[in-house]
């Protein structure tokens, strides 16, 4: 249990967190960690894809969206009218359906969002392994203009489509609840509790994500990325691997995507855009490529400023400008170890030779 | 009795015929090898047995199984390991972890018991942590483990590369110009290995410049020119055959 300590020890600073914002007043910031907290979930999985297994996506947001809008539409659909079906009774017997008013009182009868979670990671994961498969046969700048293909596909999908909620998206979500009052809602008495949920949930993305890189898998997936041609020499599958990955990954940043929807009660087309791809694949590369915790750091670091608003209007302008002074500067990314030998060299007195 | 037949194999690309309608047959438990002069086609025709490159016509037998066509990682799967002649290991992998790779197609260890961290993913994990470590102890480089790969000697990264691919206990090892920048000595042991390997059971393909070695180690030679076999004989007869040569001593001249 090597990863326990590390592990131990990010929730014991989690919990501190949330200790020192609630004795100095600010609850509020535990919104904006929540929604961090998730959009690191999604990043998290990307950086399986691009740091480990070497593979480029530009559409990551897109598998977000998809997770985010089949829950969306699934549990905001009003089922009363269909009460008669059998499909209908089935669930309800299974407890599978919710009651709850509307604006006006209207009784509306929705899908529980187990149904949509479930749901929205098959969807993703079959989605991901169908455009995967001709997609991964492509590398480099291909790979990423494919993969940004697929991106704009969803966000003009979603953008013109009245079940999408068009450039409204969908509200008025319900909250999921696990049990009782115990689940994801944007209600703020939860917030503590909505707080570490969402990095429960972080947890145990970065806990088995480490299990698989500490693995056979995890070596197959470094190898590809290192000597594609020498991994397949051993004889690893190297389009089997790669596609696997991908569908990891999409469904984590579903998985999110439905998770962050419930917490906020609703999902627009922003989430789906061809910018929100580039904020987590610049995270990714601001967290050192290939570094989970890296990449965690960084990505609440900048998530939660975003969030709060300290970028301004120019915020898809810094992580634009992010990735280009990585690119520059820090290819490995600013927690990587030559950046850091760099930049402290920059700082030191010249050497002698 | 032969492990491999390669019939009537062919590649071209474009309009240069680099392998024309080569056959020959590769004896179990020996050491074969293939020189020629430089773009005779050698190393076509590895990429040809291991699957990097699919023949135009012709087809490779091993053991009564047309492995022609199918892709690389299925052939290293069947037991049938290479080397490259541009030495390529795994970056950011030390020398254990590089070698431990060669264990792949012994582990059954999928994403979802990887991710769930299952008992039987860590007894798999030490099976191929001691195979790996076994491989080094064998090529001699059992100290070097936990060394970065990428900061061995050349000489060393060779037996980094040929431990991997000792690793999958192959049937057939495809050896592309092992002695390529090493000095006298270490070819001279690069040789002595080969010829352990060969004596486990395992037999060699090589491809090679060094005369010197491939005289002494090899039980048959294939010789190629242009793309097609112009001889097939033991190292002594090699070295007296005319159409040979001619052909090295024509190289010289131009």
């Amino acid at each position: 249990m090597k990863h326990f300590y590390k592990i131990a020890l990010l929730v014991i600073v989690l919990i501190g967190l949330q200790v020192t914002v609630t004795m100095t007043d600010r609850v509020y910031y535990l919104t904006q960690l929540t929604m961090a907290a998730y959009y690191t979930m999604a990043v998290l999985g990307l950086t399986l894809l691009m740091g480990y297994a070497g593979q480029i996506s530009l559409g990551h947001a897109g598998f977000f969206a998809i997770g985010g809008y089949t829950s969306a539409v699934l549990t905001t659909f009003n089922l009363r009218p269909y009460s008669d079906s059998i499909l209908f009774r089935l669930l309800d017997t299974l407890h599978l359906l919710q009651r709850r008013e509307d604006l006006y009182g209207e009784l509306i009868i929705n899908v529980n969002p187990v149904i949509a979670m479930v749901l929205a990671i098959v969807i993703s994961a079959v989605i991901a392994y169908v455009i995967g498969i001709p997609v991964l046969k492509l590398k480099g700048h291909y790979l990423a203009m494919a993969t940004l293909g697929f991106g704009i596909i969803v966000y003009r999908i979603v953008l013109g489509t009245p079940v999408f909620g068009e450039a409204d998206g969908i509200s008025d979500v319900p909250p999921f609840f696990f049990f009782g009052n115990f689940g994801i809602s944007g209600d703020m008495d939860l917030r503590i509790q909505n707080y570490y949920i969402a990095w429960a949930f972080v947890v145990l993305i970065l806990f088995i994500l480490m299990n698989l890189l500490d693995s056979r898998v995890g070596r197959a997936l470094r190898a590809i990325h290192g000597a594609e041609d020498a991994s397949k020499s051993v004889g690893v599958d190297t389009a089997e691997y790669k596609l696997k990955t991908f569908v990891l990954s999409a469904v984590i940043a579903s998985m999110a995507g439905v998770c962050l929807t419930h917490f906020n009660g609703g999902i627009g087309p922003s989430e789906a855009s061809v910018m929100k791809s580039i904020r987590y694949v610049s995270i990714v590369a601001a967290g050192g490529m290939a570094s989970l915790w890296g990449t965690m750091f960084m990505s609440t670091f900048l998530n939660f400023m975003s969030l709060r608003g300290y970028f301004g209007s120019y915020d898809d302008a810094v992580f634009g400008g992010i990735l280009i002074l990585i690119m520059l500067f820090a290819p490995e990314g600013i927690l990587s170890l030559s950046f850091r030998r760099w930049f402290s060299k920059l700082f030191s007195p010249a050497e002698d030779g | 009795m032969a492990i491999l037949k390669i019939n009537n194999l062919s590649k071209s690309f474009g309009g240069l015929k680099a392998i024309n309608n080569v056959s020959f047959h590769l004896q179990e438990g020996a050491i074969k090898a293939v020189i020629g002069p430089n773009g005779a086609g050698k190393t076509t025709l590895f990429n040809l047995i291991s699957g990097f490159l699919k023949p135009d016509n012709g087809s490779i037998i091993f053991k009564d199984t047309g492995i022609d066509g199918l892709d690389a990682h299925r052939i290293a799967t069947l037991g049938i390991a290479r080397t490259f002649q541009h030495i390529r290991l795994f970056p950011g992998m030390n020398v254990l972890e590089n070698v431990m790779m060669g264990r792949h197609r012994f582990a059954r260890t999928g994403f979802l018991s990887s991710m769930l961290n299952m008992p039987w993913k860590r007894r798999e994990e030490r099976e191929i942590k001691e195979k790996a470590l076994y491989a080094l102890e064998f090529v001699g480089i059992a100290e070097l483990a936990y060394k970065d790969a990428l900061e061995l000697s050349y000489g060393q990264q060779r037996l980094v590369e040929l431990a991997r691919a000792l690793a999958l206990e192959p049937e057939i090892l495809l050896l592309d110009e092992p002695a390529a920048g090493l000095n006298m000595r270490e070819t001279a042991e690069m040789g002595i290995l080969i010829e352990r390997i060969r004596d486990k059971g395992v037999t060699v393909l090589i491809v090679e410049h060094d005369m010197t070695l491939i005289m002494k180690i090899s039980d048959e030679i294939v010789v190629l020119s242009y793309g097609e076999k112009i001889a097939e004989d033991n190292p002594l007869s090699i070295q007296k055959n005319e159409e040979v040569i001619r052909v090295y001593l024509g190289e010289e001249d131009a």
